[in-house]
C-alpha cells in the first residue's frame, strides 16, 4: 500500500530564477540543492512549504541523453504556453496572502474569487506553470 | 471585541520570525506585529517563551543554516544570506557558539549532501546514460 506522497516535480526554464521565485516571493523553503558530477552535473533542487513534508523538485528541462533536442524544445514550449504542470496551495487567509505575494511582485492572473470550494486566486511562476492559492471552505 | 490574551500577540511575532527569517527582519518589526514597543516586547517575549526575540530569531536562522549545510552544496556565504543574515563573520561566530563548530566543520561532520539527496533511480539512470557513443553496430546499420 502506498502511504505517502513525498515529491512532486515542475519543469522550470531557469533553476536559479525559479529558486528565487519560490523562496523569496512565495516563501517556500529550500530543501535540497546538490549538483551531481556523475550525472552530467544534474542539479537536484527542491523546495517545500515550511512545516509540510512534500518537496517540489524544480527541474530543468534536460537535453541529451535524457531527451533529444526536439523533445526538449517541445517541453519548453508547452511549459511556456502554460500547458504543462501546476501546483495548488492553500492558505488560511487568501486576501492577506494575495496582497503579500502581490507586494513581492507575483503576477496574478486572477484575484481572489469565490468558488464553490472556497476563495482562491491564480498566478503563474516565471516559467508559466499554473499556480493557485485557495482558502478552502470548511 | 473579544478578549485576546496578550501572549496571542507575542505568538504572532514568534510565527513571523519563523515565517520570514529569510528577510531582513529585526526586533522592532517583530515588536510591531505584537503591538508593543521594542523594549516592552523583548521583556514580555522573554517571559512567555524563555528567550529574547533576538535570540529566538537568530537561533531560527542558525537552525535553518545548519539544515542547508547538511542538505545543499551551497557556499557558507550563500547560506548566510539565504537565512537573512548579512555578515559572514558574525554568522560564523554565532554558529560556533551554538553548534560548537564552524559552519564548514559542521558540514564536514555529516555525509556529503549529495549522498543524502533522494534522487529517484529513474532520474539517475536517465542522466547517467552515456551520451556520445560510437558503437560498431551503428556503422553496421548504416551499411546494411
Amino acid at each position: 500500500m502506498l502511504n505517502q506522497l513525498t515529491t512532486v516535480q515542475v519543469w522550470v526554464h531557469d533553476q536559479d530564477e525559479a529558486l528565487a521565485f519560490y523562496t523569496e516571493k512565495l516563501g517556500l523553503e529550500l530543501r535540497d540543492d546538490v549538483t551531481v558530477p556523475e550525472l552530467g552535473n544534474f542539479r537536484w533542487l527542491t523546495v517545500g512549504v515550511p512545516g509540510q513534508d512534500v518537496s517540489i523538485v524544480l527541474m530543468a528541462v534536460p537535453g541529451p541523453p535524457v531527451f533529444d533536442d526536439e523533445t526538449r524544445g517541445q517541453i519548453q514550449a508547452l511549459v511556456a504556453k502554460g500547458a504543462a504542470t501546476g501546483l495548488f496551495f492553500t492558505t488560511d487567509d487568501v486576501q492577506t496572502t494575495y496582497e503579500e505575494l502581490k507586494g513581492r511582485g507575483v503576477e496574478f492572473a486572477q484575484e481572489p474569487t469565490q468558488q464553490p470550494y472556497g476563495i482562491d486566486a491564480g498566478f503563474r511562476d516565471p516559467s508559466g506553470n499554473q499556480m493557485r492559492v485557495a482558502q478552502l471552505s470548511g | 471585541m473579544a478578549y485576546v490574551p496578550a501572549t496571542r500577540h507575542l505568538l504572532r511575532a514568534k510565527d513571523l520570525a519563523d515565517a520570514r527569517y529569510r528577510e531582513p527582519l529585526d526586533v522592532p518589526e517583530l515588536a510591531g506585529a505584537a503591538y508593543l514597543s521594542p523594549a516592552h516586547f523583548t521583556r514580555e517575549f522573554r517571559r512567555a517563551f524563555g528567550e529574547t526575540p533576538h535570540q529566538y530569531l537568530l537561533t531560527r536562522r542558525l537552525e535553518r543554516a545548519a539544515a542547508l549545510l547538511r542538505t545543499t552544496d551551497r557556499s557558507v556565504a550563500d547560506i548566510c544570506l539565504m537565512v537573512g543574515l548579512r555578515s559572514v563573520g558574525s554568522f560564523t561566530t554565532s554558529f560556533g557558539r551554538l553548534f560548537g563548530l564552524t559552519p564548514t566543520a559542521y558540514r564536514a561532520s555529516f555525509p556529503p549532501a549529495v549522498t543524502r539527496a533522494r534522487i529517484p533511480i529513474c532520474l539517475q539512470q536517465a542522466y547517467a546514460r552515456p551520451q556520445s557513443r560510437s558503437f560498431r553496430e551503428d556503422g553496421a546499420e548504416k551499411h546494411r
